[in-house]
């Protein structure tokens, strides 16, 4: 059986190099400019027209708009205007690479740890930074919960801040590995297909089946596919929820 | 013991995390089934919540297969 885990590897494609630094351009920047260019003209195509009364196009773009609006507004408040732009660009690229994964023979962008990574440290970094730049020291208190009783505040503190520190890790993980692992079974049922349909007679009969799961299966990674980029999303407002609006 | 094998043994172990996760999964499901039934007017409004809850249950099964699949195609 193949290794089903080949489709993750990197191939350079334009071997670059620039001061020293490889900046080759491989098959996953190439879907990376694939998903950005899908995503632009999905949006931009979509508010050509700019009629008053949406037709299907502009609807779907204005939902997208208002669905990331809805989620900063609900979860950061309306002090969180100013980082629409960031999570609806970061929702938008994550979806689209999620589900531009799902394409035979595309290879999923956000399938990389350090993608998501990079990601998920970008966010934790810009969360501490607006944390000390909004309250200054006070940001600490962060980690206080209201009401602790006083001898139990090291111990909590100590909890806290390794629970926070522990946010970029599950936050890149948990997209890494789902995408990882819902294409990792696809690939293995998808090499039940072919060695059952080879093996001629009865198994080839056989070979509907692995196949009918793998039908099953792709409708089951497009729902994990938007959900995950939904919880990508909706975590970095949470996140950033805590250093604009110190709820502590 | 050989490092291939205790590997595979690792895995196989591995894979024993995702009981917990199945059972974090089914009482979320089963929690918005009693409370839609309850009230099915509110029903609706929590489903963002709900989608929310299950992936980060989700994520943590997932983060056992990852050890398992570390285990057996990491080279080290």
């Amino acid at each position: 059986m193949a290794n089903p885990l080949e489709q993750f590897e990197i191939v350079r494609m334009v071997p670059l190099e620039i001061a020293g630094i490889d900046a080759s351009i491989t098959n996953a920047a190439i879907w990376m400019m694939i998903v950005i260019t899908a995503v632009t003209v999905f949006l931009m195509g979509g508010m050509r027209r700019g009629a008053l009364v949406p037709g299907r196009w502009q609807s779907m773009a204005e939902l997208s708009y208002e669905f990331v609006a809805s989620m900063v507004r609900d979860n950061v408040g309306s002090e969180g205007r100013a980082y629409f732009p960031f999570v609806f660009a970061l929702f938008m690229f994550i979806l689209g690479a999620n589900v531009t994964g799902l394409i035979p023979g595309a290879f999923t962008v956000t399938s990389h740890l350090a993608v998501t990574f990079a990601f998920a440290a970008a966010i934790f970094l810009g969360v501490i930074v607006i944390g000390f730049a909004r309250h200054g020291l006070r940001f600490f208190t962060l980690f206080v919960a209201p009401g602790t009783p006083l001898a139990f505040l090291p111990l909590i503190v100590i909890l806290e801040v390794i629970s926070f520190c522990t946010r970029p890790i599950t936050h890149s993980v948990r997209l890494f590995a789902n995408m990882t692992a819902g294409h990792i079974l696809l690939k293995v049922f998808g090499g039940f297909v072919v060695g059952l349909g080879a093996a001629g007679g009865i198994f080839t009969v056989m070979g509907v089946l692995p196949l009918a799961f793998n039908v099953a299966l792709t409708a089951l990674e497009l729902l994990v596919a938007v959900i995950q980029a939904y919880v990508f999303a909706i975590l970095t407002c949470v996140y950033l929820n805590d250093a604009v609006n110190l709820n502590h | 013991m050989e490092a291939e094998a205790a590997k595979l043994i690792g895995a196989g172990l591995a894979t024993v995390g995702m009981g917990g996760a199945g059972v974090g999964l089914g009482l979320i499901f089963g929690n918005y089934l009693l409370g839609a039934m309850r009230n099915p007017a509110a029903a609706d409004k929590q489903r963002g919540n709900l989608m929310f809850g299950f992936a980060v249950t989700e994520a943590l099964g997932i983060f056992s297969f990852l050890i398992a699949l570390m285990l057996l195609f990491v080279e080290l």
